[in-house]
This record gives structure tokens, sequence and C-alpha cells, in this order.
């Protein structure tokens, strides 16, 4: 007779892998980054190239070299590094983008003790310390055009669209529509330009269950309803809301799994703090964006939104629940 | 009604066998009949070795309040009275009865006439009815709340909410006369202002079937719900707040929140017990699973191996792998197959080698969808983390976060995409914690205070 396998209950498991759901995440970055060849050729092309390599790399040698079980084959440090060069724009030094990377994936994540033990979101932390260490990532926002057109000689800069948004600079605002596509003269990160490729990618994502709608919403809607207030004009309010890569972060970096609330209202919370830091950064800070500071703010505040918006238990006594 | 809605899972139901009308199986050589298959004391045996016992002739008396009577399920000698070493690494006393084949019941047995509350309910202790959903709590012990005049609730669970398992469905479509003479004799006895059948929407026959029975006038009190089919609706808190809106708390039982919660087999097995006075020798069993040939439902004497019951089947594939006790969520593993079906056995699950095995764990990468699936709200992945900790601060955040509520559903564990054992977890943390207070009574009373 056959020996029998005997073990705890359940004996059947969904089908689901943390590996699916990294290509998932994946599969719905690639409008975006698809869009972003298509805008910048090959200057996106070879930074995504960069980040990728860069990333992995990091992730093989550093479990080589601490002798920790290899990894890369779950996708999250492919994710990191597509994320991270998403949210660079196009004039980023390569090397600069591969530092930025390998700390990313080496400091942010692995010397936390790896996927799922980080605090805060590597890509996007990886963002912050290039937007410090290095003067060319933080210097502003290119458009396609102006990144297509130039020669190394003259570099162009021009300001994301979020510093002229006031009645006296209206006039130089790109049209909504390109905004909204990514066409015409409007700048921003490779990856933030084309909100419509973003929203592509959030639909995915709904359709899957990667993420739930929760976050992404209230970070939005947040900005959208106070910079109405602020600026008086919802047209202005748009802008806020498609410039800055705020869709980009509130979509991507914002719904990480490892560094944000798991209950649903913890959220909710989450996301309005996202929203309103922002709005504080953008309209009162020295940054024009803000969402990368706002979300890795919040990040560090987890622990505590989970701790306050825990659920209580079905029977528990009420208020028993938090401690 | 319920003020939220509660996590659900959805898993396959795989329900091959609703069509499946049960047959009843022959009386097998042998049967090995355990003194424990329900949640109190072990039954005495009344028998000794050699003595000729008739079909449903009382071979264990109940060991104390809580507990039940067992019954001869087969006509026969009795062989040998010895231990069973369950999966749990208990040991049971159980008494092996060699068949006559004959099946010739206990002529002494008659048919209750219960004339109050007290005679009803001491018939039903008689008839050795247990939970037959499969958690094993004798029926009578919980009937006994209406001495106290608790229950203004009764539930019948007819979800079925575990995949394979039909024996409740067929049950429900096959046996609507002992399901009806359950009910009333429900309605006499038990002063209940309030009558639920909860059905899953996935069986559409059993609600048309319930709704038919219970039309008249006369049964206006009784209404059939058709509840979503999402795991795990059957689970009692879970049925209970779906059904009344009532939350159990922690530590409590059903009948202090005035809910009476019967399974439907159970319910059924009262009326034909008040019809023919033959106590519980018998159970529809669904055999299933992956690596049973041809799945059906069968009507099978109490102790008769599992080895026979696949026999008698048609077989189980080469590659068998894993054979559980119920279904494959909450279902109990078991060592050999020669491990004797009980009263609490409403399926039998044979799971392929290849199906058995566990998926790989990978990190926790805090997703979330355990806690989004969990049905009673709570956070395993704490459960897990408190594991890790130093022995005080263990008990400390497994009491703040409500291990004691954990149902053991296993919700958490299916959804899990890093295949963890989170409600693995749960059951070692409820073993330390058990632990922990017994070797620090004065904590419990402090904790009591």
């Amino acid at each position: 007779m056959n020996k029998l396998i005997v073990s705890s209950s359940p004996h059947i498991r969904s089908s689901l892998t943390t590996q699916r759901i990294m290509l998932d995440v994946l599969i719905a970055l690639l409008p975006t980054t698809v869009a972003s060849i298509v805008l910048f050729r090959l200057k996106a092309l070879w930074l995504i190239l960069t980040c990728c390599l860069t990333a992995l790399a990091t992730e093989a040698l550093f479990q080589l070299i601490a002798k920790r079980e290899q990894t890369i084959t779950d996708g999250s440090a492919l994710v990191t590094g597509l994320l991270l060069a998403l949210s660079l724009h196009a004039n980023v030094p390569l090397w600069q983008a591969a530092v930025g990377t390998a700390f990313a994936i080496a400091v942010v994540k692995l010397c936390f003790g790896g996927l799922g033990k980080n605090f805060a979101n590597p890509a996007l932390t990886g963002r912050i310390f290039m937007l410090i260490a290095f003067a060319e990532a933080a210097g502003g926002a290119y458009s396609h055009k102006t990144v297509l057109n130039n020669s190394a000689s003259v570099i162009e800069t021009m300001a994301t669209p979020l510093n002229k948004i006031n009645e006296a600079s209206a006039k130089y605002l790109p049209p909504l529509k390109d905004m909204f596509l990514g066409t015409g003269n409007c700048g921003g990160a490779i990856g933030e330009v084309c909100s419509l490729a973003l929203l592509i990618g959030f639909a995915y994502l709904m359709i899957r269950r990667v993420i739930s709608w929760h976050t992404p919403v209230t970070v939005v809607g947040t900005v959208f309803v106070l910079s109405w207030i602020l600026t008086g004009r919802i047209d202005f309010a748009l802008y806020h809301v498609l410039g800055g890569g705020l869709l980009l972060a509130a979509i991507f970096m914002a719904t990480d799994y490892v560094t944000t609330p798991i209950n649903k209202t913890g959220k909710l919370v989450f996301g309005f703090g996202c929203g309103l830091i922002t709005v504080l950064i953008r309209f009162f800070g020295a940054y024009p964006e803000g969402i990368s500071f706002a979300i890795l703010f919040m990040n560090i505040l987890t622990p505590y939104i989970e701790k306050w918006t825990a659920a209580r238990p079905l029977g528990a006594k009420k208020g028993g629940a938090k401690k | 009604m319920p003020l939220f809605k509660l996590g659900t899972t959805h898993i396959p139901h795989r329900k091959n066998t609703a069509d499946s009308m049960p047959l009843r199986m022959p009386p097998p050589a042998e049967v090995l009949i355990p003194m424990v298959q329900h949640i109190g004391a072990p039954a005495a045996p009344t028998v000794k070795e050699g003595d000729f016992v008739y079909l449903g002739q009382k071979i264990g008396e109940a060991g104390s309040y809580v507990s039940a009577p067992i019954h001869s399920s087969v006509s026969g000698t009795v062989k040998k009275l010895e231990t069973l070493m369950r999966t749990d690494g208990r040991t049971v006393p159980a008494i092996r009865i060699a068949s006559d084949g004959l099946m010739t019941p206990d002529p002494s047995i008659t048919v209750p006439v219960p004339t109050d509350f007290e005679s009803f309910s001491a018939a039903v202790r008689e008839s050795g009815a247990v939970g037959l959903g499969g958690a094993g709590f004798p029926t009578s012990v919980k009937l006994d709340a209406e001495k106290k005049g608790l229950i203004r609730t009764v539930i019948i669970n007819g979800a079925e909410c575990e995949p394979y398992i039909t024996s409740d469905t067929q049950t429900m479509l096959n046996d609507g006369a002992d399901i009806y003479d359950g009910m009333m004799l429900l309605k006499r006895f038990i002063s209940a202002e309030e009558f639920f059948i909860g059905i899953e929407k996935n069986k559409p026959k059993c609600i048309e079937k319930m709704r038919m029975l219970f039309a008249e006038e006369e049964n206006a009190d009784v209404s059939v719900v058709a509840l979503p089919s999402t795991y795990p609706q059957g689970g009692e808190k879970i049925l209970i707040y779906n059904l009344t809106g009532r939350e159990v708390p922690e530590g409590k039982l059903p009948a202090d929140v005035g809910c009476l919660v019967l399974n439907v087999t159970t319910l059924a097995f009262i009326g034909r017990y008040f019809r023919t006075g033959m106590p519980l020798v018998e159970k529809c069993v669904t055999v299933d699973g992956s690596a049973v040939l041809h799945p059906k439902n069968l009507i099978v004497p109490i102790g008769t191996p599992i080895d026979a019951v696949f026999e008698y089947a048609g077989g189980v594939s080469e590659d068998l792998g894993k054979v559980l006790y119920g279904g494959p969520m909450m279902g109990l593993a078991i060592c050999k197959t020669s491990d004797p079906i009980l009263k609490t056995t409403n399926a039998i699950t044979a799971l392929k080698a290849k199906d058995a095995l566990p998926k790989p764990t990978t990190p926790c990468i805090h997703c979330g969808r355990c806690v989004a699936a969990c049905p009673m709200r709570l956070n395993p992945t704490q459960f897990s983390k408190a594991l890790r900790l130093p022995a005080d601060d263990m008990m400390e955040l497994l009491k703040s976060t409500k291990l004691g509520l954990c149902i053991e559903c296993g919700c958490c564990s299916f959804v899990c995409p890093a295949g963890r054992p989170l409600v693995e977890n749960n059951r070692i943390a409820k073993a330390k914690f058990k632990a922990h207070l017994s070797a620090n009574p004065v904590a419990v009373k402090n904790q009591k205070a």
C-alpha cells in the first residue's frame, strides 16, 4: 500500500503565486513601457534596459556574496528596475540610473532582508536617492520633443508643467489632451507622460485583482479635490492629476504590497495621506511634484496605520481589537 | 440581517456527485467502532469479547454529560476490544465486531414517544445523535439550551460549502420527509420564534425542494434562505451572522446569542429516529477526489473501514497520495486506510500524490489576500509573526489579535500566493497559547479579572 501524506488542512491551494503577481505587474507596465519607447525612442530603451539588468545583476550578486537563496526568478527585482527606469526622465546618464537601481535593490530591499521585508518601496527610494545625489536627475522634466531634437550641447530643460499652474502662466501649459496622451510638448519622466497607458495598466491590475481600487483612487481623488479647492479651477486640478508622475506613483508605487497597509481601511488612510502630503509639497514646498516623498513618508507610517485601522474581528468586544 | 459583508473565498466547488443518489453499501466483514466519535468524554464499552450484538444495540454508554452513546452498526459478534490511534496521536478505545451479514435489528428497539422537552431531549441523547456536519458536538447538549430559555432562533445548516461533498445535498433531495418530521419536532419542543434553513445558491434543487416542503401557511415561521456560494458559508458563526446579524462573542456558544444550529443531516436523522427508533448507525458519505475512480455517494455502516468503502465505490487510483475525513478545506488527513467511517464522516476525499503535495513556500509579500479572505476579520499574518516572538510577547500579541476567534476554515492558507502555512501556524499558536495558560494559572486568573 502507498504511504499516505499527512498534513494539516487545507489540502488544496489557489494556483496564484508571487511570481504570477509580479508577472501581472510587468504586464500592466507594458503599455507604459511601450509608450515611453515610442515617445522617447532609444533613450528610453537604453534607460529601461540599464535599470532592469542592473536590478537583476545586483540581486544575483548580492545573494551570491551573502550566500542566500537566489530569488531573481520571482520577478520582483525586474519590477523594481522597470519602475525605477519609468520614473526617470530621458536625459539621466545611464551610469547614474545604474547606481540608483543598485542602491534601490541592494540597500533598500536586500539589506532589510529581501522581498517582503523592506519598509520602503525600493524603486521609489532609489529615485529619491538619485534626486538628492545627482543634479541631473532632479534637474527637471524633458518632453519627448526636447529630448529627440536636442543635440548634446544644447540641453534645453523644461520644468514640469506643474510649475506653471497659476493664472498668470496658464497660457504656457500644454493642452490637457497632450497631458493625457504624452504627446506634444509636455515633459516628465519617461513612464509618467502617457496617462492613457498607465490607466490601461491600472485596468489590467484591477481585472486581475492584483490591486484594489482603494489606494490609487484615494490618492488621485485627494490630490484632485485639494488642488481644485486651492486653485479654484477644475482644469488646474486635472493638470495636477495628470502631471508630476502622480498616476504612475498612485497606481504602481502606492499599491506596493510590502510597504503599504494590508487592510482596506488602512489603504484608504494611506491613500489620503499620500494625496495630502503631495498637495502640501506641491503648493507650499520646494519641489514641483512631491508624490515620491509623500509615499515614502506614508511607507514609514504604514505599521501604525495598520494598527489603528485594524478591523474588529467578528465576535470581539467593541474596541478590543486595537492594541 | 448582517451589517457588513464578511470576507469569503471563491474555491472550486467540484460537486461531481450532486446527482449521485446514495447507494446502500452491504455490511462489511468487520467494523471497528471507536468510542469517541464526538466532542466530549469517550463512551464506556458495555459489551465484551464474544458477545452477540444486534444492529442498533447500544455498545457504549455516554461517558459524561458532554458525550454520546455508541451503537453497533451491524449484527454479529464482538471480536475484540482494542485501541485505535487517530491521526492526532490520541488513542481511543474501539470495538471490533465481526458482522454476520444479516443486519438483524435489536428487537428491544422501540419508537420513542416524546411528550415534553425533557423526554424529547432524553430520546435524542439515547439516539447517539451528534453534529453530523463534521464537528460532532452532542446534539442533546445543544438542545438543552432550551431549558435555560435561550433559544430564539433555530438555524438548519444546509450550506455544504466544502468542495466535493454532496451528502447533505442528497439528504435534502431524498429525505424530505425526515427533514420535515425533524422540523416539526423542533417546532413542538423548542420555543423558538424563527426557523431558518440556509442553503448555498449552487444547490437550486435543494432550495426549491425545501421551499416546497415548508410552503404551508402553518410553516410561515420557517424561511429557506439562499446563501452566496462562497466558502466558508456553512461555518457556524458565519452562518449565524449572515442569517441573523448576531455575532457569537469570543469563547461563547451559539446559544449565547439565542441560536441553535443543526446540520440538515442531523435534523433528518432526528426526524427518522422518532419514526423508526433506529439509533445513529449509518452515514451518507461522499466518496470523491482526484484519486477516486468512480465518485459517488454511499450509505455506509459506521465503523466500516475506508478500504472497504473504496473497494465498493469502484477503487482508487494507483498513485493515491492523501486520504481525508471530510473535504479538502477542513478535512483531516489520515495515516492508514483501515481507519473506520465515523458518525461525523460526511465524505472521504482521496487525492492523487501530485495533488497532495504542498505549494512551495516563498516570503510573505504582505499582499493582504489573507486579511481580505478571513471571514472572522482577523489578520493571519499577525499570528505567524507572533510565533517568532519570545513567549510573553507572543502570548500578548496572540491575545490582542484574537487568535481564539480563528475557526480554522483555511481561507488564508488557500489564497496565500506565497504558499505560507497560515492556518497551520494558527493551530500551532493555539496549542502554545493553551499550554501557556495551563502553565500559568495565575495569568489566567488575572486575565479574567
